[in-house]
This record gives structure tokens, sequence and C-alpha cells, in this order.
């Protein structure tokens, strides 16, 4: 698979981290030693793959005949006048199987693991999203699948719980800590430790020790491949604006990949600012955090001056997460891509009002980079192109939605903002 | 000459082995654990192990688990880490510090290693950080004066062992098992194994860790490690207070010394 440029996704390049992981001071492998053979192993095992035909031709193959892709870019122009006037195109990663972007990392990760001979998976998983699609991938492949869950979400995502056990996965729900995301994370690096040999911790976001961040990206760029070709066959341009929701970061980098050497492409990160950044309840990451490292490397991170990380807020449970992948931190840094916040509130407008003016109902994460692109349009205004990498389908998020917006009360009432859209 | 080599060349002229206690600090109060270390030197221990309550100990199985959130519960803050080690130093007790890493980063690693060594810490173990990324940490500790304490496990190659060895003062830290922190019915068989691959690599002593809670199991460990390292079963113990840590201590120093010990 290469994009229009003939640049393969797979192969070494010069955005990669050094060979220890490295995108500038980031990343690396904050790690227990125990666990620095298999990562070592994965890295060998994935480094040989990323040049194997055999390999990539099979994912490939995958992402078109199982996942659905090339996902269709989609322009949405009565959305797009509450931008400002801007023109508006989404990425449709949430018409890919199982809903969301998540698919390409987990059938890219699922396929090393039989490389490997592994054949017992385990995954974290905040909103269950993640979740699902490993127990997706293993089905199809035949791997033992047992997925971390924080109690906490297992409460709030029962129907997610019941897909993955429906697809035959193990669901644990993770008592230890806040019971969320970054507790199964912690319960998931338990389980690896102790069953290293037999088992592949399938890594839900470009985050983690070396080399999951730079493996887990690549097998997203195909986002970014494909959105660009289409860009430019659609507008014989390409987009003055890619934006993309960050909480792990693997959308978002995915995307960015596609247009990182076009330096008159701006790449915006759309963090959750959950109740307001100055309530202190968000997971602005990397708007609002400091270096640290949490779960194998070095990033951007929320965290009190002890060094203690501090939980993450945000209405979308995929994004709520205190860390960030360490690519975006250089990024950040090295001020390619910016990255700024929006509310609840603001993600939940957007997300209502995609649903009503284009007839999708997008995921609350991926109404943060609507609400984003709502400003951005504002900013650019009418002879501006935006690209916004629409990450996932909304479905799981009907329960919080219809209490957000009052469906639930006598007479359905609309909710917080009840006024008609459009 | 690492500043823990007397405490080793003192163990090893009487034929047994070294006897690590581990605590948080802060568990389950500031005051008490200071309590609880002094009565765990007293009762025998020949070093203890100050842990960092850390808010996210992946290395950590359910008893240290709960006990870092009981200590962050009540208050424990990172300067209280200090404190406390200067309060084991002041009673005469030895003392090196266990922490994953973030919490140094975020204090600096430089100001970290000078504020352990002027309260007579004597060196970190350090799960989380290896010594491919430990530049920082590697020159502040030879400036202040600190034992390095790296980690092998029995997943580790030849190659991790010599480059972690290279790096590593004061001790080795052998994890027992492939797993995390906690009590067992048996210590690995991996344990003997891991010790003498390690020995091939270097001359430093070498405590063996993860799951050690007996006397007996003291005993059959230090047959074949220059250190029985001891963490959950003391924080289980310290529900009883003083006396339950000394009460173990008490085993644990009696099983080191049972030992027909290998060194020497």
């Amino acid at each position: 698979m290469t994009d229009e440029r003939g640049t393969d996704p797979h192969k070494p390049g010069p955005h990669d981290p050094d060979n220890r992981g490295h995108f500038g001071p980031y990343g690396g492998r904050f790690m227990p030693e125990a666990l620095i053979g298999a990562l070592d192993e994965l890295s060998a095992e994935y480094d040989k793959a990323r040049l194997d035909p055999e390999f990539t031709d099979e994912f490939t193959r995958l992402l078109r005949d199982y996942a659905g892709r090339p996902s269709l870019l989609t322009e949405a122009p009565r959305f797009a006048e509450h931008a400002g006037g801007a023109r508006v195109f989404l990425k449709r990663e949430d018409l890919n199987h199982t809903g969301s972007h998540k698919i390409n990392n987990v059938l890219g990760q699922a396929l090393l693991t039989k490389r490997m001979g592994k054949k017992r998976v385990i995954a974290e998983t905040g909103a269950g999203q993640h979740g699902v699609a490993t127990a997706t991938a293993c089905a199809l492949m035949g791997l033992e699948c047992v997925v971390y869950m924080g109690e906490v979400d297992t409460e709030r995502q029962a129907l997610n719980v019941a897909r993955m056990k429906l697809l035959g996965a193990e669901v644990i729900p993770v008592k230890s800590g806040s019971r969320t995301l970054k507790d199964a994370i912690n319960e998931a690096l338990r389980d690896w430790v102790t069953n290293v040999d037999t088992t592949h911790y399938l890594l839900g976001t470009a985050a983690g020790g070396h080399p999951f961040p730079v493996m887990v990206r690549n097998f997203h760029k195909v986002i970014g491949a494909e959105a660009r070709a289409q860009f430019l066959e659609l507008t014989g341009r390409l987009p003055d604006v890619v934006t993309a929701c960050v909480g792990g970061g693997s959308n978002a980098i995915g995307i960015f990949h596609g247009f990182i050497d076009d330096p008159e492409v701006r790449l915006v990160g759309i963090e959750p600012g959950g109740k307001g950044i100055e309530t202190g309840e968000h997971g602005a990451t990397l708007s609002e955090g400091t270096p640290g490292m949490l779960h194998g490397a070095l990033s951007y991170l929320l965290q009190d001056e002890d060094g203690q990380t501090i939980e993450a807020y945000s209405i979308s449970a995929g994004l709520d997460y205190p860390g960030v992948g360490p690519e975006h931190a250089w990024l950040k840094d090295t001020a390619r891509a910016e990255y700024r916040s929006v509310t609840d509130d603001e993600a939940m407008h957007a997300f209502r009002l995609l649903s009503r003016t284009e007839g999708i109902i997008p995921a609350i994460e991926s109404a943060h980079a609507l609400a984003g692109a709502l400003k951005l349009g504002q900013e650019l205004g009418p002879e501006g192109h935006i690209l916004v990498n629409l990450s996932g389908r909304g479905d799981k998020d009907m329960d919080t939605a219809a209490k957000y917006f009052g469906f639930y009360e006598d007479g359905g009432a609309d909710g917080p903002r009840g006024t008609e859209e459009s | 000459m690492g500043r823990l080599d007397p405490l080793f060349e003192r163990t090893r002229a009487e034929g047994r082995g070294a006897l690590i206690g581990y605590l948080p600090a802060g568990f389950p109060t500031v005051p008490e654990s200071v309590e609880l270390l002094r009565g765990m030197i007293d009762a025998g221990c020949d070093l203890v192990e100050v842990g960092v309550p850390y808010s996210d100990p992946v290395m950590d199985g359910p008893v240290i688990q709960a006990a870092a959130e009981t200590a962050l519960r009540a208050g424990f803050r990172l300067r209280d880490l200090f404190t406390t080690v200067e309060a084991v130093a002041a009673a005469g007790g030895q003392a090196v510090v266990m922490t994953y890493w973030n919490p140094v980063h975020r204090y600096g690693v430089d100001a970290f290693a000078r504020d352990l060594s002027a309260a007579g810490g004597l060196g970190i173990i350090t799960p989380d950080l290896i010594p491919d990324e430990a530049a920082d940490w590697v020159e502040a500790s030879t400036a202040h004066g600190l034992d390095r304490i790296f980690l092998v496990a029995p997943s580790s190659s030849e190659e991790r062992i010599a480059l972690t060895v290279a790096a590593s003062s004061g001790f080795v830290y052998a994890t027992a098992v492939m797993g995390v922190t906690g009590a067992r019915d048996q210590v690995g068989s991996l344990a003997e194994g891991l010790v003498s691959r390690t020995r091939a690599h270097t001359s430093l002593p070498i405590g063996v860790g993860l799951g050690v809670r007996s006397g007996a199991q003291a005993a059959e460990v230090a047959a074949f490690a220059d250190a029985v390292i001891v963490g959950s079963a003391f924080v289980t113990r310290a529900a009883e207070g003083v006396t339950g840590v000394r009460d173990l201590a008490v085993e644990l120093a009696a099983g080191v010394r049972k030992a027909p010990s290998t060194i020497g």
C-alpha cells in the first residue's frame, strides 16, 4: 500500500524515532526490565514485518476486505455553514468495521501476534472501542483475548462489555486505583509482566514504551495517506488545516502523518477541555500538562508537583486519559502541530449539530474535533478548507447523549442547548 | 566504592545473607512509617528500602498498591520521604529508596539525589528505570555518592544482564519471578538460575526479591543470594503495628543466618 506520492507507510523514514524510540527527548522505554525482552522481541519482529511484503500485503488486504477501507471522504456543507463558511470535509473512520479507526491498529498487531507465535492477547479499554476492536481481531484470527476495563467503565459501557463477551473475549473489571482507563493499563501491564512468554499486549493507542508509539502510528498512517489523496482529488488542493481529537492520540497521529511533509497544512489536535480548563476537570494533557513518564514513555502528563498522576476527566470515555503519545509531545515542542481544547458542552453542541445537519452521528471523541473545526472555520473564513478526522461513530454514546440532552425526561426535552441547530 | 559496600562486606564476613525489608514511606501515616522502619531495623533488617507511594505502581501487586493508596490518601508528600529517611538514618539505620521514576523526574533528578544524600540515604532502587534511559541518574548518583540499584529479571538476556550490572553499584536486584510484588508460597526456581547467570557478569552482591514471606524461604534464598528482600509481607504485618513487623524481621533474620552461605 502506497500513497499517491509513492510513500510506503510502513518503511522507515525521517519521522521515525531513534532506534530506542525517542522523538526528540520524548518516548523511550520507562518500563520494568522484565518487559524489555518482550519489547525487544516486538521491535525486532515489527522491524522485519514492516519490510516484508507478505506482512504488509496481508495487512492491506485485511484493511480492504475486512475493515472496509478506504473509508470515505465526505464534504459537510450544512455543518460548514456554522463554521464561518469554510469548507469542511470529514474523513469517515466511523464507517470502518467496528465503527472507528481502532480496527487499523488491532489488525496490524494481531497479525504480528501470530507472527510471534503467541496465542494470547491482552488489551486495555476505556469506553470499550479498543476492547471491541481487539476482541474482533482475536475472533477473526483465533487468538485468546482478555480485556482489562476499569470497573467504573464496565458499568458505564455495559453494552460494549456484552459485545466483547459475544466476540469471545474475557472482560476483567479493574478495581484498583481510580478504576478507569489508566488503571486498566496498569493491570494489563501487570498481566503482561506475569505472562509475557505467551502473551502479546495489544496496546490501543500510540503511547507506551517503544516500539508501540511508532508501530501504532504506522498502522494508522493509512488514514492520512487516503485522506490526502481523496482531498486532492475532490478539491484539487490540500486542506489549510487538518484536525483530530487527541486522547492518547492515535487517530490524530495517523491523519497528521499524511500531511506532515506539507508545511503549508496546519495540524491541530483537539483535547478534551471537560468542564473547563479552569475547573481542573479536563483531559487536556498537551495544553495543560508537563513532561513526565506514564505507562512507559516520557511525554506530557497531567501530574501534581510530586509527580503523582492526576485523573483526567471528559464526557468522552475515550479521551479521559492523563497521558498522551510521545510523538505529539514532540510535534508540540517543535510547533509542527498545535493543540487546543474544547469543553464537554462545545463537543456536545457539535455532536448534535453534525447529527442534524448531515445525518451523521459522530463519536463524542470525534465531536471534539468537530467543535474545533467550528472555531477554526470562524478563524479561517470562507476561503478555508478544513479536514476533520471523524474517528468513530456515536452509537456507543447514545446513553450519554440522551442523558446530556434530557431525552429520557418527560416530554423528551431537548436538553441544555434546546435550540434547533439548523 | 558504593555506600552499601561496607554492609555487604560485613554480612559476607559473617557468612550470611543480608536482610532487606521494604515499607512505603507514609504508610499508614508518616510518623507511623518511621516507627515501623525503625522496628524493622532493630529486629534484624540490615537495610530498609523506603518506598515512594505512587499513583501508578505497575510493578506492584495488590498489597503494596493498597499501601501506596493509603499513604497518598493520608496526605503523603514527596518531602516526607526525605524526613523519613533522615529519621531512619538518625536512629542508626541504613536506608535506600525504592521509587518509580516519574516522581524523581518531576522533582529533578539531581535535586532528588542531592536531597536524598543529605538525608542520609544510600541509593535508589529503580523498578521502571533501565540503564538505557538513565544517563542523568548516573550523573546525579555519581555527583552525590548514591548507589544505583537496577533490576534484572528472569527474562533478561545475557546482554541485558551485562549492561545492567555494569551500570549498577551497591547491589543488583534480581526479581525472583516473572510478575509483580506479593508474598508467594514458593519463590520461583527461576531465581537461583537468574542469580547464577548474573554472577557470571559481576562481583556485586545480588539481592533477590518478589515473593519471600517466611524464615524458611529466606533461608532458601540466602543459600544462593547475597540478600533477601521482603516487601509485601512486611506491609501486611504492619497492620499489627511495630510488633508485627518486628516479629517478621526476627523470623527472617534467623532465616538468612540459617543458610549455609555460598558466599565468600
